[in-house]
């Protein structure tokens, strides 16, 4: 076969751990609580991201289609998920993650 | 066996009486509750005299009791020539204080409840004496000490007379302790607890003596201690006083206190075969004889003397069947009977006459105020003391005769009996000079004659204890041997006549002793100057009753409340309940401070668990082979 | 009828509870239907006497429904000489304990009343199941009415005596529930009958069994109580309302022990047993000594109860067949007694609203009726003869005494302190001089619905003392456990007792 001059899959594959750590990291980390939503989303992508790559390797459709199911569940947390931050900033005036913490026993 | 003499009638006459008496005398006349109630042992005794002309020995059964596989007791009444004894005496004489108890409690407002109470006694003592199994004479021999512990305690609101009652049911309680010992082990070794069964077994048996046989002798006995105030047990008759004195005359003289005797005489097939058994039976009837006595000598309360005198004879009783003269024992069981009932209820009427004084210091010059109380006495004082062919001269000569035939140890019980005997007379003629003779020492002048109700039965009392050794001299022995036996060895001859006239003197000497010391000056002081230490410790009952609350009561009590509540059941069995809840609490503490609210702790333990789970779906598949050799090597 | 007759009888309580729940709380309804619903169910109880057939022991009125496939639960139900008289207990507590709450509840009496009926089924259900499943949930259930009832009526801390009984008695029930699944698992039937046999041909491991049946008797020895698990017993006692107090001790305990632990394991129960005679000795003699120094009557009455259970225990584990029946026949008699005493004591704390002993003085003059019959409900407990609680007494010391002489003496010795806390009890409560608090409060004698209860009580106490044998002979007929393969050791008891008998 001949020489494509693609970008080798493996990259994609190591593009999308690398976001999904970093999104990791900044969820664990971060102390604003956009960040950590932002953070969520970013994993989210990463998996798009491995699942689109996948589909093209397996030449399988299903991966793509799976992205689509992932980006509408990423919607609509991100639409809910703001709407609670919206009601937590209103309570408590505050969006620091760390003063939070009503939820406990 | 062959009709039916309807023993049955003999308890439950009494029980009907309780009955009535105790249900519905509250609302009835004092009369019809007298007539309920002297009915009552008026009928047994008429039944007992009907029955007498019997064949005996005759048993009618009624029928089973408890049956459990192979365990059969059955409710049978024996009546033989010892049982017909006792019913005898025990009906006859209690309908006499019966009758003495209409006047004697005539104020009392608890007037229908002591009769129940005395028909209740009566109904338990007839069980008692006619069972013919041992567990169904267990039942009479529990329910007296029932009725005793209602009667001595009748005046419950003082305290003193509760106090005493529940020291007698507990103290008596021991005793049957050891009875019910002595029940299991006659179940264990022959099956059955029906005396003429046992009788036959034993007699069958003619090789079987000692061991099984002395354990079950002692284990008895040691209810009879209890019952009939031996030592050890014998602390709660003395306190028995606090009830009304017909009771003590009846239980606490005449009846009751003899039942230990009874069930040793009916049980004296097991007692023949434990030479040990009878030499321990025998030594302390001596010893609780003398014992008793000595503490009679100084006692200033009239009913205390009498008491500690009961239990100084008991022991003449004691002594006798210790030296398997058990037809002597039986004997001065009656005469005692006679004489210490009278002696009782001439004291009632002596403090009736008193205005309830009971110190014999306060009384004196009463021979004049009331004659017929002082003669009915003086009859009693007399036969106690053994004033020659008076009813215990014969009874109390029978018993120390046997006991000086029965060898080495029954000599020296003898001379034990002998010494008693002087103390008695001492004693008893002390208390006759106190209360009769010598000036009024009592302030209050209205000392007068008790009503004929209660000096009915005195003199008819004083006739028995004059005349009454006379129905046994000779012929008791006869008479109860079918029960009984015989015994083997006996005096004759001169012996016979000096022992009794060394028992004729010893009573002499002590009446002599206490005409000098009492007659001429009448102060307990007398008796206090020789020695002084001594006097005190008799006064005190040898402090009896504070040893046995230092030893026994105070640390049982001591030992519940310190030991087992706090330091058992609060400190260490609470604390390790305490101890697991709070493991419990403690790790539900620590584990909560998880759910702390915080986010990013959240946040990190939700990747951590991802991670680990992650890790289990895909080990299988990257570390591949080598993972799955571990995993087949694990089963 | 024979057939319907234990369907009906536990029904009759349940369906009274929802009567009860359901119909407004007015002018005392629910108490008179609780009264109601719980004489039917006594009445239906005695059916069983009446129809019981003595010459053919084992299980009667028996009904075997299939009710769960998978796993095999049945609806199996039937009562034998051991079960049948408790059934009637039971039916017999029931309007004594409706009648004792009478005067004393006095709030929120729909809830307490139909929790009352509930729980009556549920201890109906523990006699009567012979499927170990349905007897669990039973047992469960008997805890649940109780402890809200505590919770809900205590005098002084209620929730925290509900928790101590709840978790004392509920906790040793996890294990018990794993050795039933576990035997399951291996035997493949929840059947009583089935699982006889077939532990006793061997289908269950023998290390395992070990264990097992250490299980079932934690479980059933907290419920008795067995020294030294008997720590809720006090506060139970002084927090829980007279009529949930005096079916609590006791009876559930000691029978569960006969029917699941000695008669399913009779090797490991045989092993065990010297070690329950020894603590039912101690009991006998612990609660003896704190019950003497106890301050609070109530807290008096759960040590003295204690004491007596521990000689049934004793008596449960004697492994002789005089024992056995004896055992059984005091639990009834103890049952009675306590019933009797919780319910007079209960009297006399609606009248002087206290239990401090230290309070009450010569009462006898102002209640003399209740301070009779007080008398002779305690003269029973100490076991005077013609009274019921000395045939039970003396069969099983009798019976300890072939085994062991010395736990038999040590055990006797129980008798002497019970008369002496009894009597302390009643001289420092009834005789003596007058306290302040008995001379300053107005006190009526017993009312008609305590005497209503207390006087035939009395008679049964005195029938059942002097004609034992009407209970005896069906009691006698309760199943023996299957011979054992091990002979008997040295101390071969004596004529009364026959420790073992092939199954009939």
């Amino acid at each position: 076969m001949h020489l494509s001059p693609e970008v080798p899959l493996v990259w994609y594959l190591l593009l999308s751990a690398v976001l999904f750590c970093l999104g990791v990291v900044g969820f664990l980390i971060k102390r604003n609580l956009i960040t950590v939503f932002m953070s969520i989303e970013l994993m989210l992508n990463a998996v798009n991201l491995s699942f689109v790559t996948f589909a093209h390797q397996w030449h399988d459709v299903k991966g793509q289609i799976f992205v689509f199911f992932v980006m509408v569940v990423a919607a609509a947390e991100a639409a809910v998920g703001l709407a609670i931050i919206i009601a937590v900033f209103r309570a408590r005036a505050t969006l620091a993650v760390d003063r939070i913490d009503l939820m406990k026993l | 066996m062959n009709e039916s003499l309807h023993l049955w009638l003999i308890p439950l006459l009494p029980f009907i009486g309780f009955l009535l008496n105790g249900l519905l005398g509250r609302r009835l006349p004092k009369a019809v509750v007298s007539a309920i109630a002297l009915l009552a042992p008026l009928g047994s005794f008429l039944v007992v005299l009907l029955a007498s002309r019997a064949a005996l020995p005759h048993s009618e059964s009624y029928g089973n009791w408890i049956t459990v596989g192979p365990l059969n007791i059955d409710l049978t009444f024996v009546l033989d020539q010892l049982s017909l004894i006792m019913l005898l005496v025990i009906t006859g004489v209690g309908f006499l204080i019966h009758i003495y108890s209409v006047g004697y409690m005539h104020d009392d407002e608890g007037y229908w409840r002591y009769f129940a109470y005395l028909n209740l006694f009566l109904f338990f003592m007839t069980t008692l004496v006619l069972a013919g199994n041992a567990l169904l004479m267990f039942v009479g021999w529990e329910g007296v000490g029932l009725a005793s512990y209602l009667l001595i305690g009748f005046w419950f609101q003082k305290k003193s007379a509760s106090d005493a009652g529940k020291k007698a049911f507990i103290v008596n309680r021991i005793g049957d302790f050891g009875f019910l010992i002595g029940l299991f082990l006659l179940l264990a070794n022959f099956g059955t607890l029906s005396f003429s069964d046992l009788a036959q077994k034993i007699a069958a048996n003619p090789t079987m003596t000692g061991g099984v046989l002395t354990a079950i002798a002692l284990c008895l006995f040691i209810g009879a201690t209890g019952k009939s105030a031996q030592l050890p047990l014998y602390v709660w008759l003395p306190d028995a006083m606090e009830g009304p004195t017909p009771v003590s005359a009846l239980i606490h003289a005449a009846t009751m206190v003899t039942a230990g005797v009874y069930m040793v005489a009916r049980t004296h097939f097991i007692f023949d075969r434990s030479p040990l058994a009878l030499s321990v039976v025998a030594i302390i009837g001596a010893a609780t004889a003398l014992f008793a006595a000595t503490i009679g000598l100084v006692q200033t309360d009239i009913k205390r003397v009498l008491a500690y005198s009961t239990v100084s004879q008991l022991g003449y009783m004691f002594l006798g069947c210790g030296v398997a003269a058990y037809s002597a024992a039986i004997f001065h069981l009656m005469t005692h009977a006679f004489f210490k009932a009278l002696l009782f209820l001439a004291a009632g009427s002596v403090i009736h006459a008193m205005g309830g004084e009971q110190d014999m210091r306060k009384m004196g010059g009463l021979r004049t105020k009331t004659p017929i109380t002082f003669w009915t006495m003086t009859m009693a004082v007399l036969a106690i003391s053994g004033f020659p062919f008076m009813s215990a001269f014969f009874s109390k000569d029978a018993i120390l005769a046997a006991a000086f035939a029965s060898g080495s140890l029954g000599k020296l019980l003898w001379f034990v009996g002998l010494v008693t005997a002087g103390l008695t007379a001492f004693y008893m003629f002390r208390l006759w000079y106190l209360t009769f003779f010598g000036e009024t020492r009592s302030h209050d002048a209205h000392s007068h004659e008790s009503p004929w109700s209660m000096l009915g039965p005195l003199a008819i009392l004083a006739v028995l204890s004059v005349g009454g050794g006379w129905i046994g001299a000779g012929r008791f022995g006869a008479f109860l041997s079918p029960v009984l036996g015989t015994k083997t060895e006996e005096l004759t001859g001169s012996l016979e006549y000096i022992m009794m006239a060394l028992a004729v003197a010893a009573g002499a000497l002590g009446w002599f002793l206490a005409h000098r010391m009492y007659h001429q000056r009448s102060a307990a002081a007398q008796l206090a100057a020789p020695a002084p230490a001594g006097y005190n410790l008799l006064q005190n009952k040898y402090y009896v009753d504070e040893f046995y609350n230092l030893i026994v009561v105070k640390p049982l009590l001591t030992l519940s409340k310190y030991f087992l509540e706090w330091v058992v059941d609060f400190a260490i069995l609470g604390g390790l309940a305490w101890l697991l809840a709070g493991i419990a609490s403690l790790s539900g503490a620590i584990l909560q401070r998880w759910q702390s609210g915080n986010i990013r702790s959240y946040a990190a333990w939700l990747a951590l668990g991802a991670a680990v789970l992650l890790y289990f779906v895909l080990a299988p598949h990257v570390f591949g082979a080598a993972s799955l050799h571990l995993g087949m090597a694990g089963h | 009828m024979d057939s319907m007759i234990l369907t009906l009888i536990l029904l009759a309580p349940l369906a009274g509870a929802i009567l009860v729940a359901l119909l407004p709380d007015r002018s005392k309804l629910p108490a008179w239907l609780a009264l109601i619903s719980t004489l039917v169910t006594f009445g239906l109880a005695l059916h069983l006497p009446a129809h019981y057939d003595a010459a053919h022991p084992g299980f009667q009125f028996v009904v075997n429904k299939p009710w769960i496939e998978n796993p095999a639960i049945f609806y199996h139900v039937g009562v034998d000489g051991l079960s049948l008289w408790l059934v009637v207990l039971v039916g017999l507590l029931g309007p004594i304990g409706v009648l004792a709450s009478w005067k004393a509840i006095q709030r929120r009496e729909k809830v307490y009343y139909s929790l009352f009926l509930v729980q009556q089924t549920a201890m109906l259900g523990v006699f009567i199941s012979l499927d170990l499943m349905v007897y669990y949930g039973f047992w469960e259930l008997s805890l649940v009415p109780m402890a809200i009832l505590i919770a809900m009526y205590g005098r002084k801390n209620g929730p925290a005596a509900a928790t101590k009984f709840f978790l004392f008695t509920f906790i040793p029930s996890a294990p018990l529930l794993v050795a039933i699944l576990y035997l399951y698992s291996r035997t493949g039937s929840f059947q009583f009958p089935d699982l006889r046999t077939d532990i006793a041909v061997g289908a269950v491991p023998a290390g395992a069994l070990f264990w097992v049946a250490l299980a079932f008797l934690f479980a059933f020895a907290v419920k008795v109580p067995v020294f030294p698990l008997h720590g809720w017993l006090a506060d139970t006692f002084s927090e829980a309302p007279v009529a949930m107090a005096m079916v609590v001790a006791g009876k559930l305990g000691l029978y569960s022990m006969l029917r699941f632990h000695v008669g399913l394991f009779p090797v490991q129960a045989h092993n065990i047993a010297p070690l329950l005679i020894a603590l039912g000795v101690i009991g006998i003699l612990y609660g003896a000594c704190l019950a003497l120094v106890q301050r609070d009557y109530w807290r008096f009455l759960a040590f003295a109860a204690m004491s007596h259970l521990g000689l049934i225990t004793v008596g449960v584990y004697g492994f002789t067949l005089t024992g056995w029946t004896g055992a059984t026949y005091q639990i009834l008699n103890n049952e009675l007694i306590d019933a009797a005493l919780f319910v007079l004591l209960g009297a006399l704390e609606i009248r002087y609203a206290t239990s401090q002993i230290a309070a009450y003085g010569g009462l006898a003059n102002r209640v003399p009726r209740l301070a009779t019959l007080f008398v002779i409900v305690s003269l029973a407990m100490i076991g005077l003869p013609m009274l019921n609680g000395f045939i039970g007494e003396f069969l099983i010391l009798s019976s300890t005494f072939t085994i062991s002489h010395s736990w038999a003496i040590a055990a006797t010795v129980g008798v002497i302190l019970s008369a002496a806390y009894m009597l302390w009890m009643i001289q420092r409560v009834f005789y003596g001089t007058e306290s302040k608090l008995a001379a300053e409060s107005p006190a009526t004698d017993l009312r008609l619905s305590e005497q209503l209860v207390l006087w035939p009580i009395a008679v049964l106490l005195l029938i059942m003392g002097v004609a034992p044998n009407l209970w005896l002979r069906t009691i006698e007929t309760a199943p023996k456990p299957i011979v054992l393969q091990q002979a008997r050791s040295a101390d071969q008891p004596a004529v009364t007792s026959v420790p073992m008998e092939v199954q009939r």
